[in-house]
């Protein structure tokens, strides 16, 4: 770990450096939006954006991802011939991502990579290869509420490397064994701007004004949330679209499908959510989660008790604010888990 | 004209009377929302709860998509909160055998017109806007470190531009005052760009218009005539529509979406208000209204007795096309 100063004349060199053995993307103004973009011109990286408008989880869990490919001929004596898909073939370096969406790769990294059986390739080989090089948020947005997600607008996990932009400069925080060729040739940080940085990190912090309970939501037994009166209401306006689901980063569900022409196929894997109800329809026709009650506990559920109970304390949920942004319907995360926590 | 200040608040008080009386068990409305111009649909069932009932140029759902996707088997009287568009929806949904007429009590109100966020938005480009004021014919736009004024009409939703009945075409009672019936727009030229090109033209610009699609739905999920108890992109067997985000499997969904909603889109903007990444569908479904309207001279949901030419079948049908 090392704390250097990065002077902003100098960007050019150190986007080239993270250039010359990678594909590079970065937030850019796509339409009016800050989206996600291969980094052409240096000059198109934002630097003062709110965030991004979809979470970055397609980069490491496409929407649609082929797993493999196999060709079936009743002719052929070897039988079935399954042809994996080729592994990402250049490393890759995520630049201004914020800290609330490094952490929810953290998130999923449990998720998806867990043990040696749940050990999922198409998700680790992409994460392996890509560096993510974070720009703290000095400037939170009102729907932000990361300091009550045990994630912060400085947070640094998930990240290889954190950048604070202190004006004139910009503090870059190298974490990773990744990130140290990074800091090569930059200059140390001062005290100063060390304390400028923790300065502006303790402000942001403080910026943000959503706060949510998660005291009583810990405390509580699984099947006394399950059974708060709560749900009876809150679904009322829901329209069971997956809007929330997808522009989550750390919405992970999925749905698998063999596409078949004749005696050749691919494996697809396509995000899916727990809101349709076709996401739990049984082959029989029965629903386990067969109203629109049910689906939408399920998801919160999810995210801010069974998530937290299997993965030590670790929560489906980063404060993000996507969703309270995008919900046609204005359901609010924040209000909901404040309720689940009256 | 009554601001909607005025409007919500004579909505609270025939909310509340409709409920302490016992007519109705449940008003279906709009509260404000917790972000700037997203007010959303509320449920009051008592006289308390209709106090949260409010009415503004932000209540971009069509609350006739609530009458069908209530949970099944109650049986009880809902009144509801019903502008142009929205009457014209639940006429649809009455001769679709959907509703009953008897079922809903209509609190009709003239649309102010509702404001297009995205427009609002475009216009603060990467800016964060915190809070957004009704103001006369303006709109106080609040944001990270700025402050202006925007007249209302610049940033209205296309669809209440060019809207052809902003009063409810059925009602039980109406509250405020009827308005002129358009916002002056013309609703040929959303589809007549589409008109001039090419095929090929054509295939292009749907691509570019629906290339951000997430598939997430919310354009069919928010709809009053997507009521389908199984959508075709949800069928498994036979599988219609792929799920991939293939250009095949995206343009599918929503170019037969479109087409099912041919002769019965009200042109209420629901879907263009839901979508969370600002897709246009209605460049697709505003042609199809303007072929029903000039081949068959009709408007889905003006009354209640016409037949919509699309769900009849007439011994004497011309079928040139087949010639």
């Amino acid at each position: 770990m090392a704390d250097k100063i990065l002077a902003k004349d100098k960007l050019g060199e150190f986007l080239g450096k993270l250039k010359k053995d990678r594909q590079v993307f970065g937030p850019q103004n796509v339409e009016g939006k800050a989206q996600w973009a291969p980094l052409e011109a240096d000059e198109t990286l934002l630097w003062e954006f709110a965030n991004t408008h979809l979470s970055p989880k397609d980069f490491f869990f496409p929407q649609t991802e082929c797993m493999m490919r196999f060709v079936n001929q009743a002719s052929d004596e070897q039988g079935m011939i399954m042809q994996a898909e080729p592994e990402l073939p250049q490393p890759r370096a995520l630049v201004n991502i914020r800290p609330c969406d490094a952490k929810a790769m953290q998130v999923l990294d449990l998720i998806f990579v867990q043990d040696q059986m749940t050990n999922d390739f198409y998700w680790r080989d992409k994460r392996e290869k890509t560096l993510l090089v974070g720009l703290a948020c000095n400037d939170p947005c009102p729907t932000c509420f990361c300091t009550s997600m045990n994630c912060g607008p400085h947070s640094t996990t998930g990240l290889d490397a954190l950048m604070v932009d202190l004006g004139d400069k910009l503090l870059l925080t190298t974490l990773t064994d990744k990130a140290q060729a990074l800091a090569e040739g930059l200059p140390d940080a001062s005290k100063a701007d060390l304390a400028k940085a923790a300065e502006l990190k303790k402000a942001a912090e403080k910026s943000i004004a959503s706060n949510v309970g998660m005291d009583k939501v810990n405390a509580r037994e699984l099947m006394e949330l399950y059974e708060l009166p709560m749900w009876n209401r809150v679904h009322e306006s829901c329209l069971n679209c997956g809007t929330c689901t997808y522009c989550c980063p750390t919405c992970h569900c999925f749905d698998i499908q063999d596409e078949v022409q004749g005696t050749i196929g691919r494996r697809v894997r396509n995000w899916d959510n727990c809101m349709s109800w076709l996401f739990t329809v049984h082959g029989t026709g029965h629903n386990p989660r067969g109203t629109k009650k049910d689906r939408v506990r399920q998801r919160f559920m999810h995210k801010f008790k069974y998530i937290p109970m299997k993965r030590g304390g670790e929560i489906g949920c980063v404060g993000c604010g996507r969703c309270v942004l995008l919900c046609p319907v204005n359901i609010d995360v924040r209000r909901l888990v404040n309720d689940m926590n009256a | 004209m009554s601001t909607t200040q005025e409007i919500a608040a004579q909505i609270r008080e025939a909310a509340k009377r409709l409920l302490s009386e016992g007519k109705v068990d449940c008003v279906i409305g709009f509260a404000q929302g917790t972000v700037p111009m997203r007010d959303y649909p509320y449920f009051a069932y008592t006289p308390e709860e209709a106090e949260n009932l409010t009415w503004s140029r932000f209540c971009c759902n069509n609350l006739s998509n609530f009458l069908i996707r209530r949970p099944k088997g109650e049986k009880d009287k809902v009144a509801i909160v019903a502008q142009g568009c929205v009457s014209r929806n639940i006429v649809g949904l009455i001769k679709e055998n959907q509703i009953t007429r008897d079922q809903v009590y209509i609190l009709g109100v003239a649309s102010p017109g509702m404001v297009d966020r995205n427009k609002v938005q475009a216009l603060f480009p990467l800016k964060t806007i915190t809070e957004v004021i009704e103001d006369g014919d303006d709109l106080i736009v609040k944001g990270m470190g700025f402050e202006e004024r925007v007249p209302t009409k610049t940033v209205l939703r296309q669809n209440c531009y060019t809207c052809v009945m902003r009063n409810p075409v059925i009602k039980d009672e109406m509250i405020g005052e009827e308005s002129a019936l358009t916002h002056g727009g013309n609703i040929d030229k959303v589809a007549a760009p589409w008109e001039k090109l090419g095929p090929e033209e054509r295939w292009a610009a749907f691509q570019e218009e629906f290339k951000d699609c997430i598939r997430c739905y919310a354009c069919r999920d928010a709809c009053p005539l997507c009521y389908c108890h199984v959508c075709f992109v949800d069928e498994a067997r036979p599988q219609w529509c792929g799920k991939t985000q293939e250009e095949a499997d995206v343009a599918t969904f929503h170019i037969l979406r479109a087409f099912h909603c041919a002769g019965r889109c009200t042109d209420c903007g629901a879907c263009e208000s839901a979508c969370p990444v600002g897709i246009k569908m209605r460049k697709l479904t505003s042609k199809i209204e303007k072929d029903i309207r000039e081949l068959y001279g009709y408007t889905p949901g003006m009354d209640l007795k016409s037949t919509p030419p699309l769900s009849v079948y007439k011994p004497n049908d011309p079928q040139e096309f087949i010639k």
